[in-house]
């Protein structure tokens, strides 16, 4: 039965099986066994879809929102975070912490009047929302794409200045365009 | 001499006896870690999955790891098991499984190396007979264990594993007698040689219908594997079970379906015989017959990895209403067609 005009995709046709009696119950024993038959064989043919997680990975997509990176000016060496603490008001989860200190002339860290002198962000308390990196007004942190943040201890989930601003290794593949 | 149980068509002496039943013995217990895990990757191909393909190469030496991950568990019973019954209970099921492989004809009489060698077992004038007494032992071995366990799930699936094994043995046996009257024999030599101008799965298709699926009642394999559903019965009979009773049951079952492929196979399959009239040597007998059992066995698979399990009613309604008519008109007009001629 066709409709009056053309439904588009979106319609999924229904099949109708036949009604309850001993001619629907020969078509189920035989027909519809053997059409379960032909499509368990056929997916023989097709391979498995099985990703082999740790030899093998998902491509993430470039705005996937992994671990959080902390950024340097390219060309001064200098930190783009200047102690704001705009992440930590705007963190729901309330797992980054920030203490500010002032730079001196001699002593200079970040681009701005002020620097983090201490960055922490406990990983186990985050929610991976991104919020931080909206809330940035200097794009210091940004969300990475390491997702493989397993580790044996709370403690080694909280991950300082000098971790996030490290040149991560790179364990994600990354997808491409057609992908 | 008068034969006192049944006649034995030919009777080596008694060391080639021994050295027949060590091979068969060898032979079929070196297969069924290899069919357990092809079953286990055929199904996950067939669930577009790789299934096991860790341990060893492409995950072939995945039985050796459970086996001994079975084998140094800790034996435990539970306080309101009957204790020698739960100890017998998985040894009658091992032994019952095993004795029917004897009855596997894998080729005709042999000379090797100027002896002559039936290979086979033995050639009983009872054959399918003596196979479905073992069969019906051999569910001695789950009712006593799933009642001597003295758990519901285990009691659950005794009592449905008694129920079934009624239903569908009654259906087995009498698929197979269409094809006993057309041998007119009950030799399983006989009934293969009896094969030599056309496959009796051919004129016996129905028999042949009948005897798959109540074979697949019989093994408790999907879809007829109420006694062990795991998803409301825990495991069923074998629910208290761990260590190597439980690798004694799951042995059982593997042993008996490929008692089962043999049987079909000898019976339905044309045993060692090959189509279109080729006639190999003697020694490629024995490597015809495992094959076709390896494809009774595929079947086996692909019928689980395709249909759901039954509900009890349908089991039991398909059982008594469809199967076994269907298995009785068969044997009768295949009676009256050998009567006719």
């Amino acid at each position: 039965m066709t409709p009056p005009y053309d439904p588009g995709p979106d319609v999924i046709e229904v099949m109708r099986v036949p009604a309850p009696g001993p001619a629907a119950g020969a078509y189920r024993a035989f027909g519809a066994t053997l059409k379960g038959l032909r499509t368990t064989f056929a997916r023989i043919f097709e391979g498995p879809v099985t990703i082999q997680y740790p030899e093998e990975k998902t491509p993430v997509y470039p705005r996937f929102r992994g671990r959080h990176k902390l950024h340097r000016f390219e060309d001064t060496g200098l930190e783009k975070c200047v102690g704001c603490s705009l992440c930590a008001a705007a963190c729901p989860a309330d797992c980054i912490r920030v203490v500010a200190a002032e730079n001196t002339p001699e002593h200079r860290i970040s681009a701005g009047e002020r620097y983090a002198a201490v960055y922490e962000i406990n990983l186990s308390r985050c929610i991976f929302c991104g919020y931080c990196e909206v809330a940035c007004p200097f794009d210091a942190i940004t969300m990475g794409h390491d997702y493989e943040l397993a580790d044996y201890t709370r403690s080694d989930l909280i991950f300082t200045k000098e971790m996030l601003l490290a040149e991560p290794i790179e364990r994600t593949p990354l997808r491409t365009e057609d992908e | 001499m008068i034969p006192v149980l049944a006649d034995i068509y030919y009777y080596e002496p008694w060391w080639i006896q021994i050295i027949k039943s060590l091979v068969i013995f060898a032979v079929i217990f070196a297969i069924l870690p290899v069919l357990i895990v092809y079953e286990r990757k055929l199904l996950g191909r067939m669930q577009a999955r790789y299934g096991p393909n860790r341990v060893g190469p492409y995950g072939l030496a995945q039985p050796l790891a459970e086996i001994v991950k079975f084998a140094v568990k800790e034996p435990f019973r539970p306080t309101t098991s009957v204790g020698y019954l739960f100890r017998i209970a998985p040894v009658i099921a091992i032994v019952c499984a095993v004795t029917a492989l004897s009855l596997i004809p894998f080729g005709p009489v042999e000379n090797i190396f100027g002896t002559p060698v039936g290979l086979y077992g033995i050639d009983v004038s009872i054959g399918p007979l003596f196979v479905f007494a073992l069969s019906g032992i051999s569910f001695y071995g789950i009712m006593l264990g799933g009642w001597a366990s003295g758990s519901k799930y285990s009691f659950l699936g005794a009592m449905r594993s008694a129920a079934q094994l009624i239903s569908y043995e009654v259906s087995q046996s009498l698929a197979l007698i269409g094809v006993v009257i057309t041998a007119q024999t009950l030799s399983l030599t006989g009934i293969v040689r009896a094969q030599q101008g056309m496959w009796f799965f051919i004129p016996q298709c129905v028999g042949f219908l009948v005897f798959m699926i109540a074979s697949f009642a019989e093994t408790n394999r999907a879809p007829f594997d109420l006694v062990e559903a795991d998803s409301e019965l825990v495991g069923g009979y074998f629910t208290e079970y761990g260590g190597t009773p439980f690798v004694a049951y799951l042995f059982a079952e593997y042993a008996s379906m490929v008692v089962v492929s043999g049987i079909a196979t000898a019976v339905f399959l044309g045993g060692w015989l090959l189509p279109f009239g080729i006639h190999p040597p003697g020694w490629v007998d024995p490597f015809v017959v495992l094959a076709k059992i390896l494809l009774v066995f595929s079947f086996f698979i692909w019928i689980r990895a395709t249909l759901p399990r039954f509900r009890y009613d349908q089991l039991m309604s398909f059982g008594w209403k469809i199967l076994l008519p269907l298995a009785t008109l068969n044997a009768l007009v295949t009676a009256v067609i050998v009567a006719s001629k």
